[in-house]
């Protein structure tokens, strides 16, 4: 988070306009990027603290062209990141000083759909809603929903294995693809997966998916359609303390019923989002839930009902069911905006990504608490109940670099929480450069060893996205060869 | 309930040692099944045992890779929950390790996921003899490589898997079958139009010139569909279904090779490969005979699947088709990252690896 002051650290950097000259070969010159000003765009993801100037930009317009830039990035040795929406929340596609950023947005068609097989073949740069979109006129959807689906590319969402609100039922990315045509860092093209359900020999599939793109560059994917559901419906139940909604969770699945979608909120965060959306929360409620059932009438009709009356049975507070689409719609509406809406509370905040087990949930919200009262910093809690990913965000103002500090202290000292309880440092938004130091806390020695030769397997030289994702052993020499604010000690 | 994992480490890091390549084994069950034959001295890991940790409300197992599936069954029917994915037993002797290693998934596969799928987590031990441990317990994790995932259906050639944490799900409230009489071509065409639809659909086959579709969930839901699809219901739907994912019909029976076939799932049926059975609602087609790979392979290729020699035949020949030369490239190295020395199952998966 830190500005570094000199960020060119590299043995033999490559002559910027050398590589300039090469690429002009290959590329028109509207996809490329090469005046500063008109890379700043390109500068950070979504994680916005973390900011840096590539060498350049293009934007190719085909598969073709991609596979030249990789072959004379690998010719040249330069290290090359791959960025789609740029949406990311870890810094996964913050540009590499010494590198060229390749941003795949231009590569945004729907190639194929095949509704009897329910299979859409695109390109990396579509975004996530526009394939359900471009599939609403067959019944059919593509399942996982990250927040930033309006946005957010199906290439970028294959990088980090995305999930959203339905993963419990629908699952995450890997579950809802099947197969990938990927760049190696050579330019050698590959299909990884096939349209079948499974494919011998090693599953690259699984592998590919959630690399943030250190393995290749993904230029195609057929993702699976699920039928879209007959009708859905929201249960909303506010709980005077965290304990009791927790306790209503776990209450939920214990009877068998596996929610679509089921999210929690805190005090701060229903607050922020019902000033914001007026969707009708209890903004008496220490914490909210949010049940959403789908499938057939009678399937949605039967759980629904079981639903609302575990809730009353648990002690809840106040419960709503939505009575039609647009309720249903406007209940959502606060969760959905509860991230801007609870940056209006301070100039910034800090979205962390933790994963705990769900029975853990009010023993970490307290410990959060308790840090927030030390570090005196606000936290509002985000909680994806249904499969134990946890959103804290800290508020902070990004002005100030004492407060960024600590900020950033607050946390880590969160993912080593949720590392502790059994949980996972990120559940859905990836390491990219945010989280290299908490990988040790994840992993051991040995455990990152074989992380990073399954690296060097895919791209020996470390040129796709390095410094991210997989913390570089320190002994390498690729590793004194990072820019300072790579470098994870 | 036995942690033998230390054991196991030693004996991989002494076969390291001394260059020793072993065969790995739990209940056998699939010795003769999937992968070529490997006559190597047996690393057995059959003793290896027990539910290490289960909290149905986490939806979360985890076992030692020993344990019996019949074993984690047991635990979780208690509980009233279930593999989601319907992995055979092999009476009894199917272990969770093995299961995972093959990546076998009964008929509910297309609707609740593969075994790879279900995994969250593992404890590996790779070639060098190091237990290492990937994922977690929790059902989002996207630390690192998916070391865990990568593990199904690599056959224990990148690691003897030691511990598996998996996600589990609660039992459908009902299920009923339904049978219709009908030819393959429409049948494959049925039962993806009902795919598309919402519906309590779980599992969708053909078998002797009937289609059975099997619905299951809240009774009112299935009962609806029920009577809105129409065809005849099937009184012993739950035992046809059980046997289907025990591999014990009789289409499975026999001497002759048998072939599978995993593909798109609406796949046209060509005259020179008619599967005896549909699976998968379509992505799984069984055929038996003395056919080429490579034959089966362009039938399959030609819709984007794969062919491979389930049991029978020649199985020191390869049984499954080699990928082009990058793929072939990606996997070997990626062997060589887990096992350097080449020592686990060797030539079990292709005579290459």
């Amino acid at each position: 988070m830190r500005e570094s002051p000199s960020p060119s650290h590299s043995l033999a950097p490559v002559p910027r306009d050398a590589l300039l000259r090469r690429l002009q070969a290959v590329l028109p010159e509207r996809c490329i990027i090469s005046e500063t000003e008109s890379q700043r765009p390109f500068e950070c993801d979504a994680l916005t603290i973390y900011r840096e100037l590539p060498l350049l930009v293009v934007l190719p317009e085909n598969v073709e062209q991609v596979q030249q830039v990789l072959r004379i990035c690998h010719e040249l040795a330069v290290p090359v990141v791959a960025r789609g929406a740029g949406t990311g929340l870890c810094a996964g596609s913050m540009p590499h000083p010494e590198g060229l950023l390749l941003g795949l947005s231009k590569l945004d068609k729907v190639i194929e759909i095949d509704p009897l097989a329910r299979t859409a073949r695109v390109q990396p740069g579509v975004s996530n809603l526009a394939i359900s979109a471009a599939v609403a006129h067959h019944g059919l959807y593509y399942g996982p929903d990250p927040s930033s689906q309006i946005a957010c590319s199906i290439g970028g969402n294959v990088a980090e294995n995305s999930g959203g609100v339905h993963c419990l039922k629908y699952g995450l990315t890997v579950h809802n693809i099947l197969a990938l045509e990927v760049l190696t860092v050579a330019g050698e093209r590959v299909t990884v997966g096939s349209t079948g359900l499974d494919t011998p020999g090693y599953d690259l599939l699984a592998l590919m998916t959630g690399s943030e793109g250190l393995l290749g560059i993904v230029v195609e994917v057929t993702v699976r359609l699920l039928p879209s559901p007959e009708v859905a419906q929201v249960i909303m139940a506010g709980f005077p303390t965290v304990t009791a909604a927790g306790d209503a969770v776990g209450a939920v699945i214990a009877a068998g019923i596996i929610p679509a979608g089921l999210e929690m909120m805190d005090r701060l965060a229903i607050q922020a989002a019902e000033d914001f959306a007026h969707a009708g929360y209890p903004r008496e409620a220490e914490a909210l839930l949010l049940c959403e059932v789908d499938g057939t009438r009678e399937e949605v009709a039967s759980c629904s009902e079981n639903v609302e009356a575990l809730f009353r049975e648990m002690g809840a507070s106040s419960v709503v069911v939505s009575r039609d689409e647009a309720h249903r719609a406007l209940l959502w509406k606060g969760r959905k905006s509860a991230f801007p809406a609870v940056g209006r509370l301070a100039p910034d905040y800090y979205c962390m990504d933790g994963t705990i087990p769900r029975s853990q949930v009010s023993r970490v919200l307290k410990e959060i608490s308790t840090l927030s009262a030390q570090y005196g910093l606000a936290v509002a809690n985000v909680f994806h109940a249904g499969d134990g990913n946890l959103h804290p965000l800290i508020l902070f103002d990004a002005s100030k670099p004492e407060e960024v500090r600590r900020a950033e202290q607050f946390g880590a000292d969160i993912l080593a929480l949720s590392v502790q309880v059994g949980g996972c440092i990120t559940g859905e938004h990836g390491v990219g450069l945010e989280k290299l130091r908490q990988m040790s806390h994840q992993f051991g020695p040995a455990e990152l060893a074989l992380l990073e030769d399954i690296k060097a397997a895919f791209d020996p030289g470390l040129n796709l996205n390095p410094g991210k994702g997989i913390p570089i052993l320190k002994r390498c020499q690729e590793y004194r060869a990072l820019p300072a604010r790579h470098r994870h000690d | 309930m036995t942690d033998r994992s230390a054991e196991m480490a030693t004996a991989i890091s002494d076969a390291a040692a001394r260059r020793q390549p072993l065969y790995i084994s739990a209940g056998g069950s699939k010795r003769q099944l999937l992968g070529r034959a490997c006559e190597l001295p047996i690393l057995d890991v059959c003793g290896h045992t027990g539910v290490t940790e289960y909290q149905p409300s986490e939806l979360v197992l985890t076992a030692r890779a020993g344990t019996p599936l019949a074993e984690i069954e047991a635990v979780l029917e208690k509980e009233c929950q279930t593999l989601p994915f319907e992995p055979p037993l092999f009476g009894g002797r199917a272990t969770l390790g093995g299961t995972v290693a093959c990546n076998m998934s009964g008929p509910a596969r297309p609707w609740a996921g593969s075994a790879r799928d279900l995994v969250l987590g593992i404890k590996l031990i790779d070639g060098r003899g190091q237990l290492l441990n990937f994922g977690g317990r929790v059902m989002k994790n996207v630390a690192g490589y998916d070391v865990s995932r990568l593990q199904a259906g690599a056959q224990g050639t990148l690691g003897v898997i030691s511990e598996i944490s998996l996600k589990v799900m609660p039992q459908a409230e009902h299920s009923l079958t339904l049978v219709y009489e009908m030819n393959a071509v429409d049948a494959i065409d049925s039962m993806n139009r009902r795919a598309g639809q919402a519906s309590p659909l779980t599992a969708a086959c053909w078998l002797d010139g009937r289609l059975l579709l099997r619905l299951s969930g809240a009774a009112a839901a299935v009962e609806h569909t029920a009577t809105a699809w129409g065809g005849e219901k099937l009184a012993d739907g739950a035992d046809f279904w059980r046997d289907l994912r025990e591999m014990r019909l009789p289409v499975f029976a026999g001497p002759e090779p048998l072939w599978r076939l995993s593909m798109k799932s609406t796949a046209r049926v060509v005259d020179n490969a008619c599967p005896a059975l549909i699976d998968w609602c379509g992505a799984q087609r069984w055929l038996r005979g003395n056919f080429q790979l490579q034959t089966l392979q362009q039938t399959a290729a030609a819709a984007g699947g794969n062919a491979s020699l389930f049991s029978g035949g020649d199985r020191k020949a390869e049984v499954r088709p080699t990928p082009d030369t990058v793929s072939v490239r990606l996997q070997q190295r990626l062997k060589q990252a887990f096992d350097p020395l080449g020592i686990l199952n060797p030539g079990r998966l292709y005579g290459w690896l």
